[in-house]
């Protein structure tokens, strides 16, 4: 391709030394990622995340905290590559690609492990207009197991549902008029049923009231009994006290 | 939807794709054919299928005019498309895309910026003047499809490709039935047998929701979403590997827009089609398209993720494209 920015799609190999053996792997190591915006209309440029480092080994459920405006989502929006990583090395151990640096794998690499591998959720739903709550976590199914396992979808997916609480008579409506809690259960329930390895969480609780909060602690401890390695943006962490591993603060650049 | 495939299988006996322009089994570990050199392998790993692309455009270029020694350099600077010297339009200038089996790749720009050349580039309904396409279903990748006689080049089209026009009236003989226009296209790569052809053509309006009673209408008493439904059915007829879609949804009203972009998923999710798609309505590129190419001025000025480009956009002027989204 000719593209000037296209450079990513053709990684450049590096000598990354992989873990000493015995030890456990960690799942992800980010090393020294940079993130900055150019904005060309009005000559700006605008610091996102500097030099940040940290490691997540798996099964852990890591919190990262800060000021707003410190750079929290765009960590995330690397690791999802949302956002173009602009220095640094995000090492993730895939299970279909062994260890891979996010910030140099191919588009199409970014697109398997979105489907197979990491899930990313908000509390924004962004979806195609017209489709029920239903369909959009059967989407997220069919992604994973195929059209040809209808039924093993359809029963994934009603489990789903069920498993995060969201009203059966809400399941045919379309979530344009759903809670900021109904929704957030909603995107979690359409990343879960693909059963990531990485789940990465951008202020899941923010603007809910506590016993939402609750429930989303309570789905939280849940993914964290099945395994799943999660990475977190939390504005009250102490809310998840006792289940958060480690806690990453911004200004201070290291793991507590 | 299956029994459907099924049939059609059976009708091509999977003849047309080669057991390389298959995907691997949805669970088979692959790699992403673009690199793998980045990668550092430290402990074995379960079956690794190398994905390959179906559809590799390289150097593209098509320019209208005599071309002077200024602008055959392929870097040299043009005023928007024009060359100062000669006056040549560079309508597209080192055009390269890959496509992959059941990915949409969403083609965005303004006006004039050469994505509908492209397409009719790829579709060989203009002549490229330079540049190299393979096809991995049609003959393994091996010749430049450029290249081929007319006759190959027709027949490779009538059996790779599906085209959906912006403008109905390109796709389709407006005059004859909607499953007449389905069977010529099928007649066209050979095929010969009536009923299968009216079995296969009526199967596929239903799957576009076209009633019963209007399939053997014509397609000039349609509304403008019936008839690009239509077209969408014509380009599947012959269960293409890739479909080019160039602004199917433009000027359709929102609630008919929401129906094609559903049709235009299941089709890519059900059948493992490769799309290409253009739009100038980034909306609709959000919705569909995996990876997105920016286009200005005939080049591809910036390539990435979907959600990367609206959300990160490096260039200039993808930034003021995206900007001005409402």
């Amino acid at each position: 391709m000719e593209a000037a920015y296209a450079v990513r799609d053709n990684p450049v190999s590096r000598d990354q030394q992989a873990p000493r053996p015995g030890a456990a792997r960690p799942l992800l190591t980010i090393e020294g990622l940079t993130k900055s915006f150019t904005v060309h209309a009005m000559g700006r440029h605008i610091q996102g995340c500097y030099d940040i480092s940290l490691t997540v080994m798996p099964g852990e459920f890591v919190g990262i905290t800060g000021k707003s405006g410190s750079g929290k989502s765009t960590i995330l929006r690397c690791l999802f590559r949302t956002n173009f990583p602009e220095k640094g090395s995000l090492w993730y151990d895939s299970a279909a690609f062994g260890y891979i640096d996010l910030a140099q794998a191919s588009q199409r690499q970014v697109v398997y492990l979105r489907t197979h591998e990491i899930g990313y959720v908000t509390q924004f739903l962004s979806v195609l207009p017209r489709r029920s709550a239903y369909d959009i976590v059967l989407q997220s199914a069919l992604e994973t197991y195929g059209s040809k396992q209808l039924d093993l979808c359809h029963s994934e997916t009603e489990k789903m549902l069920a498993h995060f609480n969201l009203a059966e008579e809400l399941w045919a409506v379309y979530p344009r008029t759903f809670s900021g809690g109904e929704k957030l259960r909603l995107n979690i329930a359409a990343a879960m049923i693909k059963q990531p390895r990485l789940l990465l969480l951008d202020e899941p609780t923010a603007s809910l009231d506590n016993a939402s909060k609750l429930k989303v602690r309570e789905l939280i401890e849940q993914l964290k009994n099945q395994g799943t390695t999660m990475l977190g943006i939390f504005h009250d962490l102490e809310f998840m006290e006792g289940l958060c591993d480690h806690e990453f603060n911004m200004q201070e650049g290291v793991i507590a | 939807m299956e029994a459907l495939l099924e049939k059609h299988d059976e009708m091509t006996e999977g003849a047309l794709h080669g057991p390389e322009g298959k995907l691997p089994a949805p669970d088979a570990r692959y790699r992403g054919g673009m690199g793998t050199q980045g990668l550092v392998q430290a402990r074995p790993q379960g079956p690794v299928v190398e994905e390959r692309p179906i559809l590799v455009l390289e150097g593209l270029s098509r320019h209208f005019g005599p071309r002077c020694p200024h602008c055959q350099d392929g870097e040299a600077p043009l005023e928007r498309n024009v060359c100062p010297r000669c006056g040549t339009v560079h309508a597209l200038r080192n055009v390269g895309l890959e496509l992959y089996p059941g990915e949409i790749v969403g083609i965005v720009g303004e006006s004039g910026s050469g994505k509908s050349t492209l397409m009719q580039c790829l579709y060989f309904d203009q002549e490229a003047s330079a540049g190299t396409l393979h096809l991995q279903s049609y003959d393994g990748g091996l010749q430049n499809a450029f290249e081929l006689s007319s006759q190959e080049r027709l027949r490779l089209r009538n059996t790779m490709f599906g085209m959906v026009y912006q403008n109905p009236y390109l796709g389709l003989r407006m005059d004859y039935s909607s499953l007449s226009n389905i069977a010529e296209q099928m007649i066209s790569s050979g095929n010969r047998l009536v009923q299968a052809m009216v079995g296969r053509g009526s199967s596929l309006l239903d799957e576009v929701n076209i009633p019963q009673r209007r399939k053997t209408e014509a397609p000039r008493r349609f509304s403008g979403g019936m008839q690009q439904r239509v077209q969408i059915a014509k380009a599947l007829s012959n269960n293409p590997p890739i479909l080019l879609l160039d602004e199917v949804t433009t000027g359709l009203d929102l609630s008919v827009q929401a129906n094609v972009l559903d049709l235009i998923l299941r089709i890519r999710r059900d059948f493992k089609v490769g799309m290409l798609v253009v739009s100038h309505d980034l909306g609709v590129v959000r919705m569909l398209a995996d990876r997105t190419l920016v286009m200005l001025d005939g080049r591809v000025i910036e390539t990435g993720l979907t959600d990367q480009i609206l959300e990160d956009p490096q260039h200039a002027y993808t930034q003021q494209l995206v900007y001005s989204l409402l």
